[in-house]
């Protein structure tokens, strides 16, 4: 009952001494399903102990997926897990640590008023007297950790006031807290400085050396070539393939990582008319930097990049979200500067936010209630909603938009995905924009309706408005814009003439590689 | 004001005669069909002008905390701004200030108290709950702060006859013209009016409000505003009902009218209610206190009583229609192949 010094796992794990032959972790075949989408398709993965194993794909290829299967938070539609020629099945998160399955989420999920220690220890605590909290060895388990880790921080002091990077590595020490054969690290570098990203490399290496199995998830294709030891590809689901890092270049990873399948867009007449938005220097600190462009009448220009590129901030601030720290925002040649929603309303931006359930639609509204809420006070100055020209309103841009409902009355939320992104288009269509700006207009909605999407968002340009086209999905963004520029952290790494456009360019640069090619990296003037 | 419902309710009539409203209706009827039992009183002009000016104030209060609470905030301040009002009210008076100034001085202080409400939630960022909690206690204070233990009384008959008479040749006192008042133009406001559409949206999605141009900190300070500068007039009518000001006038209030709210059917999590529901609870939680009055009932009983049905109103329509929400929201979030449409609502 008493154990006054528990067993805490050795620091770095090590393989366990009847294991000399090298442990193996293999998923085979994993499927998993989510509604319409088939996220992962049939994927095999084996990890090799002793090895860093990076994970790469664009947005949506499956990676978070796997490692979630992996971890224990999904279960998959089929196929199976061994360990060491095992077949195990993982219930749960508590389970996978059980199996020596350790992830450390890409954003921290620490608990703030708790110390760092308890947030390492927390679930397995040393217990002392009574099966209570053995408050002092768990603080010096944890000293030694950190020790190891050649980490400095105050393990009792709270998680709240640390750093994001410190809160990373908190969450790297609970991994390796206990005892792990497979430490994933899903694209743990995101927030770290090029310091705190040596240190966590240093960090995996030791764990290789110690015969840990390393996945690495990972967008930065540099960081890939320089900790990795093998890669896999994912691409719609499937694996395209699984080579030793060193028999590839970058060129080889980017063509792999590219080139979906996917259904045709129409094509786009180009009738570009005079500038109608136009951003300066614009900088929003920790979101972008520098940014500059313009949008002419009756263009699309396509935003693509990664999650997280800074894209979405930057609609944010055209719509009067938020506000930038410096820049200027042109509309007409005219300087404005939003300081709300109802501002760029008025002055005919309009902004679909990519969140239809939480920033786009009110879901047990009516469609004509949900399409009249921007331009309430523009329809009815006298206060008083007549409903019938509420209901004719809406009844005209939902036909347009060939949206299938029962009726306006209908409410929003027993509408299929793609005619809540319908009707979501049609609300900002009503408030007659001269700047629509499109945040992932076809996430989550079926093929089906994204052709159809598609071909409104082509028919809104012809018809001369100048349209922001913001998509993680390429094909997409080469489809249907007439220029687009790729960002990478918050700056504009490269800007392609639809002619030019190749999807291994815009990945090149949208992974901050610099693009072969005659464009520069680093943010590029405007063209007009 | 029946057909004023939240934007996108079915007007099915099956579903239209199961609303709350008209359940609280029937309730209404029946619990004056007891009274008029219990008591030969109880249907007399005369009582009915005493039930309705019992809880007047309450009554008149619960309108704008109606509207505040669709938006999905409360004003939990509103019974210390009553005797923040009266304790004014008094002093100005016994300082010689006459009340055409007195009563339009103690209105700009309940829209300042309210002002501050709302800037707390809204600019500061702070949930309701905690700021008017704060307030609370500071109105109050205040209040105390003015007027000391004492109470201020020979107030002019004028003045106080508005406070319990009637309108001349009928039964109808003044504040409940006040009420009414205020009921139908709150009405049209929240179910006629596209502010009322806006309020709605507040409460239902405030993210989606905001993205969609609802000015989020106008239209919330504005209730605020409203609520404050209403708990005002409620102090001014206290103060001419008992002829007297008192700093700790409303003392306990703000529980009255939050339940007078729920029992209306005004959903606690915001986004939906009805004026007329709130009114109908006003009528019910009248006629049943004074049915147990009159029926001699020991007001120990009578509190009890009140509260048993105002616990059991205010939970049976809120999980029912919760349960509902859940199914439906199930049911919307099984994304169905496009053009298909779920059937129901």
């Amino acid at each position: 009952m008493i154990s006054p010094t528990p067993p805490i796992a050795s620091v770095i794990p090590s393989v366990s001494p009847e294991a000399a032959i090298p442990l193996r972790t293999e998923l085979r075949d994993i499927s998993k399903r989510f509604g319409a989408t088939q996220a992962v398709d049939s994927v095999s993965l084996d990890l090799r102990s002793g090895e860093v194993h990076a994970l790469v794909g664009e947005n949506g290829a499956g990676k978070s997926t796997l490692v979630k299967v992996l971890a224990g938070i999904y279960a998959p539609d089929s196929g199976s897990i061994f360990l060491d020629g095992q077949r195990m099945v993982i219930r749960g998160p508590a389970n996978a640590r059980q199996l020596g399955i350790a992830v450390v989420h890409q954003e921290p999920s620490l608990f703030p008023d708790l110390s760092v220690a308890e947030n390492v220890f927390l679930g397995h605590q040393p217990s002392g007297r009574f099966g209570s909290i053995a408050w002092g060895s768990m603080r010096t388990a944890a000293r030694r950790l950190f020790e190891e880790l050649d980490v400095r921080l105050d393990v009792a002091s709270p998680v709240r006031g640390l750093s994001m990077a410190d809160q990373q590595l908190v969450e790297i020490a609970k991994a390796l807290s206990v005892e792990a054969r497979v430490l994933i690290l899903d694209e743990p570098t995101a927030s770290l400085s090029a310091h705190e990203v040596d240190r966590l490399f240093a960090i995996a290496r030791q764990a290789r050396e110690r015969g840990v199995a390393v996945l690495f998830v990972n967008h930065r294709l540099e960081e890939v070539f320089e900790l990795s030891d093998r890669v896999t590809v994912l691409r719609d689901g499937r694996r395209v393939i699984t080579a030793d890092t060193s028999d590839l270049t970058t060129a080889d990873l980017v063509r792999h990582m590219v080139g979906r399948d996917v259904t045709m867009f129409p094509k786009v007449a180009t009738t570009a008319g005079e500038v109608l938005l136009e951003a300066r220097d614009l900088t929003r600190s920790d979101a972008f930097m520098n940014v500059s462009f313009s949008v002419r009448a009756g263009e699309i220009l396509g935003f693509a990049g990664l999650v997280g590129a800074g894209r979405t901030e930057i609609a944010r601030v055209l719509f009067g979200i938020d506000r930038a720290d410096s820049g200027e925002i042109r509309l007409a040649g005219q300087p404005v500067r939003f300081d709300s929603p109802a501002a760029a309303l008025s002055n005919g931006v309009a902004y679909v936010p990519e969140d239809r359930h939480q920033e786009g639609l009110v879901l047990d509204f009516s469609i004509a209630s949900n399409v009249s809420l921007p331009i309430l006070p523009r329809l009815f100055p006298r206060l008083f909603v007549h409903r019938e020209t509420e209901r004719r309103l809406a009844a005209d841009y939902a036909e347009r938009l060939s949206v299938r409902s029962t009726g306006v009355d209908q409410l929003v939320g027993a509408l299929s995905g793609g005619n809540q992104q319908k009707v979501l288009i049609a609300k900002w269509l009503a408030t007659k924009p001269r700047v629509l700006i499109l945040d992932e207009p076809t996430r989550g909605i079926d093929i089906g309706a994204k052709a159809e999407v598609h071909r409104i968002i082509a028919d809104l340009a012809a018809s001369g408005l100048a349209i922001i086209l913001i998509s993680s999905e390429l094909p997409e963004v080469l489809a249907m814009s007439d220029r687009i520029l790729v960002m990478h952290e918050g700056r504009i790494t490269a800007e392609l003439a639809r002619a030019d456009a190749t999807e291994e360019q815009v990945m090149f640069a949208a992974t901050g590689q610099q693009a072969h090619g005659d464009r520069p990296t680093a943010p590029v003037p405007t063209v007009d | 004001m029946s057909s004023a419902v939240a934007p996108g309710r079915s007007t099915n009539w099956v579903r239209g005669l199961a609303r709350w409203e008209v359940l609280l209706a029937l309730i209404l009827a029946a619990l004056v069909w007891i009274g008029s039992i219990v008591s030969p009183f109880f249907l007399t002009p005369g009582n009915f002008s005493n039930l309705t000016v019992a809880v007047i104030e309450v009554a008149i209060m619960a309108l704008p905390m109606s509207l505040i609470v669709i938006a999905g905030e409360i004003d939990l301040s509103v019974e210390s701004m009553v005797g923040l009002s009266s304790s004014v009210l008094g002093y100005l008076w016994a300082a010689g200030i006459p009340l055409w100034i007195g009563i339009p001085a103690v209105l700009v202080i309940g829209a300042l108290g309210g002002l501050l409400n709302g800037l707390l939630v809204t600019r500061g960022g702070l949930p309701s709950l905690v700021v008017t909690l704060g307030t609370l206690a500071l109105f109050r204070g205040l209040a105390l702060v003015v007027l000391g233990p004492r109470s201020i009384s020979q107030f002019p008959p004028e003045f106080t006859n508005f406070g319990f008479g009637n309108v001349p040749g009928t039964p109808i006192p003044w504040p409940l013209v006040v009420f009414t008042i205020v009921a139908v133009v709150l009405g049209l406001v929240l179910h006629r009016t596209w502010v009322g559409r806006q309020i709605f949206a507040l409460g239902r999605n405030q993210g989606t409000a905001r993205y969609s141009g609802v000015r989020v900190v106008r239209t919330k300070t504005g209730l605020f505003v409203l609520s404050g500068t209403i708990a005002a007039l409620a102090g001014v009518i206290l103060t001419a009902r008992f002829a007297s000001a008192r700093a700790d006038a409303g003392q306990g209030m703000t529980l009255t009218v939050v339940t007078i709210v729920l029992l209306g059917g005004v959903n606690i999590f915001g986004g939906s209610g009805t004026i007329l529901g709130v009114v109908l609870a006003v009528f019910t939680l009248a006629v049943l206190e004074n049915a147990l009055r009159l029926a001699n009932i020991a007001a120990e009983l009578q509190s009890i009583s009140v509260g048993l049905l105002l616990i059991v109103s205010v939970t049976v329509p809120n999980v029912a229609r919760q349960a509902g929400q859940a199914f439906h929201r199930v049911r919307a979030g099984r994304s169905p192949p496009s053009g298909s449409i779920v059937p129901g609502e």
